[in-house]
């Protein structure tokens, strides 16, 4: 489809929407009196003819239909001038207007670009130079004790946090270490979990740190089939390795702190 | 040998001379007149005498350094011969990469400034506010006040850096608004043009 022999029959113009183009641009028919919404109503009509959709025809179509719009909008639509007093024509004139101010705008800009370009081998320092010493900072006169205070008062130490609620008491792991140790005396292994039973977890973690420290010492061995499977604690062999009780002797009730 | 240069004799305006070309060394931008003669607490008449001298020793074939009249002011600046090594070494990150539509929002402030940015659209047709961003990040527009009434839109003008990067003494050195463009019909004319040439 030719969108510009598109055949229009409005109130105000019968004819190829060309022509109408043509006429409007050259103010020989008054875009304000033209009906938009009927041309783009024709248009639709010529393309539901149509099997296919004509893109390319769409797309020239709605370029020329926006272009007409925004001409008729600033005609009718001029932001400062009195709506009512304004004439179509001066509508045109005002858009000439606009598109002159901008076109000149263009070239001046066009104007400074061939000046920076002619500008390009001018070297100059650049940077922030005060020209005059900055004005001192002027403090309202101040009572000396009045300031004495205010510092002292920032200087206090402020009141210690009581941590108190945070704490968690633990039973000693010497507790436990010499448990086990009394326990392996009479027996040669025994079950970590079954000896264990009915204490706390807090009870039970302190019990496997006592654990690790008589592994560590290699005071006993440990085994475990599989993981979370009963954890079996033997004793070492009398020949199998000397006790060692530096790490693990040394323990007063003690407390941690959690984090 | 304590023979001192040409230019510095023992007249006093060739002293005077001496104290204003400390002065501009000093500086970064532009001095005008008025600060100069409140520098050296000395008679305009001397200052501006001083400073055809200065201007004239420090000038495009006699000195590397060469003494402009520039955004209102006096400044030392390169000698273009210098321009290349200068290009070497130093960076001019203003000047560089100005876009078309920051070129024209330039022009449009400098012109019509104080403005603001719809003042700018207008006449552009689109929206400034990048341009506008870049320009003040730039240094070349700066917030001149706000229009009047409450949340009044901000206002810009170019600032005396604007001048300096495009070698302008003031603002007064753009060409006349008038002398850019052609008339209406002209591009009425143009108009109508380009639609008969419009491929179908």
């Amino acid at each position: 489809m030719i969108v510009r022999e598109l055949e229009l029959d409005l109130d105000a113009f019968e004819g190829p929407f060309d022509l109408l183009l043509t006429l409007v641009l050259r103010e020989e028919l008054d875009l304000a009196e033209v009906d938009v919404a009927g041309i783009v109503v024709r248009f639709i009509e010529r393309l539901a003819e149509r099997e296919r959709l004509d893109l390319e025809a769409c797309g020239e179509f709605l370029v020329l239909v926006a272009a007409l719009l925004e001409l008729k909008a600033r005609g009718l639509f001029e932001e400062d001038a009195d709506l009512a007093d304004l004439e179509p024509e001066e509508a045109a004139e005002e858009l000439a207007r606009r598109l002159e101010d901008y076109r000149r705008m263009k070239e001046a800009a066009a104007w400074l670009s061939e000046r920076l370009a002619d500008e390009r081998d001018r070297f100059f320092r650049l940077g922030p130079a005060p020209l005059a010493p900055r004005p001192e900072r002027k403090l309202a006169p101040q009572d000396a004790a009045a300031l004495a205070t205010a510092l002292r008062a920032l200087a206090a130490e402020p009141p210690q946090v009581s941590l108190a609620h945070m704490a968690l008491r633990f039973p000693p792991v010497t507790q436990f270490v010499e448990r086990f140790r009394a326990l392996l005396r009479r027996r040669s292994r025994f079950d970590f979990d079954a000896e264990l039973g009915g204490l706390s977890r807090v009870e039970i973690a302190v019990a496997f740190l006592a654990l690790l420290d008589l592994r560590r010492a290699n005071e006993i061995e440990l085994e475990q089939a599989a993981p979370f499977a009963p954890i079996r604690v033997s004793r070492v062999a009398p020949d199998g390795g000397r006790q060692s009780k530096t790490d693990v002797e040394r323990g007063e009730p003690w407390t941690v702190r959690s984090a | 040998m304590d023979r001192p240069l040409r230019l510095i004799t023992a007249s006093p305006v060739d002293q005077l001379a001496r104290t204003v070309e400390a002065l501009l060394v000093v500086a970064s931008q532009p001095l005008t007149v008025d600060e100069l003669v409140e520098a050296s607490a000395d008679e305009r008449e001397r200052v501006e005498l001083a400073l055809g001298l200065l201007r004239e020793r420090y000038s495009e074939g006699r000195s590397g350094i060469v003494l402009e009249q520039v955004a209102g002011g006096w400044a030392f600046r390169a000698s273009r011969e210098a321009a290349e090594a200068c290009g070497r070494l130093f960076e001019r990150p203003i000047q560089r990469s100005l876009s078309q539509a920051s070129m024209e929002t330039l022009a449009i402030v400098a012109y019509l400034g104080p403005c603001t940015r719809p003042d700018i659209a207008r006449v552009r047709g689109v929206a400034a506010d990048s341009a506008v961003a870049n320009l003040v990040e730039r240094g070349l527009i700066a917030e001149a006040g706000r229009e009047d009434g409450a949340g009044g839109a901000v206002r810009y003008r170019v600032t005396p850096l604007f001048e300096r990067v495009f070698g302008l003494e003031s603002l007064a050195a753009l060409p006349r608004l008038d002398e850019l463009g052609g008339d209406v019909g002209e591009i009425r004319d143009r108009l109508v043009a380009v639609a008969e040439r419009r491929p179908a």
